[in-house]
């Protein structure tokens, strides 16, 4: 009961800080400018770690699933493969835990150290509203970075998986390319960049409120880390299935 | 906010009304409004859990005036100063800022009231990943103003605590006294018609302290600038409530001691003892008490 109150508790919270976080955008002054150096920090500073996770995470896939296929005679199949599971699925939430881990994590650091150094109550004491200075720009630039960072790991991913079923299997590049195409359908794509938009969003608000709630000091600003990271990342995973269904839903995608 | 309005109009007619016996009578005639207090607390409570912090707290302090507060360490005097700014709010009981009532403001409503109060931290609280220009400019920056004239306003404060020098440093490269006085640049930038000190002087040597004091001196007697001073120091309590500043014929600002003229010094005291006020008047009733309490916190022992 008393968990569930507190769960109840921090989803009003949060839903509080994105609405007035959202409201403050359409207010002067606006942080344009934090906006854009947030978007470099997240998008530009996250690249590499995502591009090899995709890429990686493509390779094993075809590495796991090429033997299955020849046993039902489908090596033809493998770009198909790859492709679906990666731009659905492995593509938006890989990229988000890699972003939620280490975005996540600087952001509810940085915001908690500046809670328990006064830093907020001097940055509102001078009359800036935090919500609007330091979290707006900060799920804006995960919003619009984080499905970059998603299309930037799926091609990497079939890269990867490409470079796999050639060199291990001897599957010839183009064969993989056409399945690849054969594959995936524009619903897949869209969906695949719907989600990171969401993730974004769970991501930026879940870690600004856990580093705007930070108590107790240092400790507490590590003890707030490590709840932004794991918090937004269950929840993204949780809010993934739901996220398929819908979009299974909407698009209407039948079993294949 | 939620107070029928008749009952503040009684209430404000209320003040005035003292405050007329007070004051010179043609003065408050000419400025009506500076009959109103700066800073009212009206019987404010305050606890954290069960730690009563603040116990049925009143004061005043008028236009112009300096309040020292004085209290043990952890006796709730920065409660009070983040109170007035809004960062906190009072179980029960009211605060007015200029005859505001603010104690039900929302935090969009209290962004026009702080934007009156210079408020200087405790521990500073610089912006560490801003320059110590950008930190002092910060104001300014965010109200827009044009870079040049935030330039010239910056260097202005930053000679005013003398430390022209550090402007490009970052708060890490700074000292603990350097950075108090860097935090005294950028609540004093805008000329706020409220400064809240809180314990500005702590940890700084003597010479330092004494400048922070003829600071807070200057404000209070050249720019009409309201304000409380929070501190442990009895130094601190001397300089402020004996000297008082002039501009001489040259231009020069000097201070004088109060000497004979007494009740010349716009300074009161408030002491705090668990979470009630115990004493407040002018130093001369503060010196001449006889409260056990008050003498040990004076003496040290
Ligand atoms: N956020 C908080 N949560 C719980 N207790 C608090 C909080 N802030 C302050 N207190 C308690 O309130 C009391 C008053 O604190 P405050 O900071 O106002 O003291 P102070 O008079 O400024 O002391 P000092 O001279 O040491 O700065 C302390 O006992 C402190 O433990
Ligand atoms: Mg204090």
């Amino acid at each position: 009961m008393n968990l569930l109150k507190k769960f109840l508790f921090e989803l009003q919270e949060i839903t509080n800080l994105i609405i007035s976080a959202f409201f403050g955008l359409f207010k002067s002054p606006r942080y344009v400018k934090e906006i854009i150096r947030q978007m470099d920090l997240i998008g530009v500073g996250s690249l590499p770690i995502v591009l090899l996770t995709g890429f990686f995470t493509g390779g094993v896939l075809i590495l796991q699933t090429y033997p299955t296929l020849v046993y039902y005679g489908a090596q033809a199949e493998a770009g198909r493969a790859v492709a679906t599971s990666l731009i659905r699925e492995l593509g938006p939430v890989l990229s988000a835990l890699m972003v939620s881990g280490r975005i996540g994590s600087a952001i509810s650091a940085e915001l908690g150290a500046m809670v328990v150094s006064q830093q907020i109550d001097a940055m509102r004491a001078l009359g800036t509203d935090p919500n609007r200075k330091l979290v707006a720009p900060r799920i804006i630039a995960l919003i619009l970075m984080l499905p970059l960072l998603t299309v930037a790991a799926d091609v990497f991913g079939l890269l990867g998986g490409g470079i796999v079923a050639k060199n291990l299997y001897g599957l010839d590049y183009n064969l993989f390319i056409t399945s690849v195409r054969n594959g995936i359908t524009t619903e897949d794509i869209i969906g695949g960049i719907i989600k990171p938009l969401f993730f974004g969003l769970i991501i930026g608000s879940v870690s600004c409120y856990k580093g705007l709630s930070t108590t107790d000091g240092t400790v507490g600003v590590g003890r707030s880390t490590t709840s932004a990271v794991v918090l937004s990342s269950i929840v993204v995973i949780i809010f993934d299935f739901f996220l398929s269904r819908a979009i299974q839903s909407i698009f209407d995608i039948k079993p294949i | 906010m939620f107070s029928q309005p008749t009952e503040d109009a009684t209430n404000v007619a209320d003040v005035i009304e003292e405050e007329l016996e007070a004051t010179d009578l043609e003065d408050a005639v000419d400025e009506p409004e500076r009959v109103v207090p700066a800073i009212e607390f009206r019987d404010v409570h305050l606890s954290f859990e069960d730690n009563k912090i603040l116990d049925g707290i009143s004061f005043t302090v008028r236009r112009g005036e300096t309040k020292v507060i004085l209290g043990r360490s952890g006796g709730g005097k920065s409660t009070t100063i983040r109170l007035i700014l809004g960062l906190l709010k009072p179980d029960s009981g009211q605060i007015l800022i200029d005859g505001e009532d603010i104690t039900n403001y929302s935090e969009i409503e209290m962004m026009t009231v702080r934007a009156k109060i210079g408020m200087v931290f405790q521990e500073g609280a610089l912006f560490d990943s801003l320059s110590v220009y950008d930190n002092v400019a910060y104001r300014l920056h965010e109200q827009g103003i044009a870079e040049t004239e935030v330039e010239t306003e910056v260097r202005r404060m930053l000679k005013f605590v003398d430390l022209e020098d550090a402007i490009d440093k970052m708060p890490a490269e700074l000292s603990g006294g350097m950075r108090r006085r860097v935090g005294i640049a950028r609540a004093l930038v805008g000329d706020p018609q409220i400064v809240l000190f809180d314990e500005p002087t702590a940890g700084l040597d003597p010479p330092t302290a004494r400048t922070i004091c003829e600071l807070a001196i200057k404000l209070r007697d050249l720019e009409d600038v309201s304000s409380i001073f929070v501190t442990h120091e009895m130094k601190n309590l001397e300089y402020l409530s004996s000297e008082y500043a002039t501009v001489d014929e040259n231009g020069e600002v000097v201070f004088e001691m109060e000497g004979e003229k007494l009740c010349l010094i716009n300074t009161e005291i408030v002491m705090l003892k668990e979470g009630k006020i115990i004493f407040s008047g002018k130093d001369e009733e503060f010196a001449a008490t006889d409260d056990p309490y008050i003498l040990k916190f004076v003496r040290g022992k």
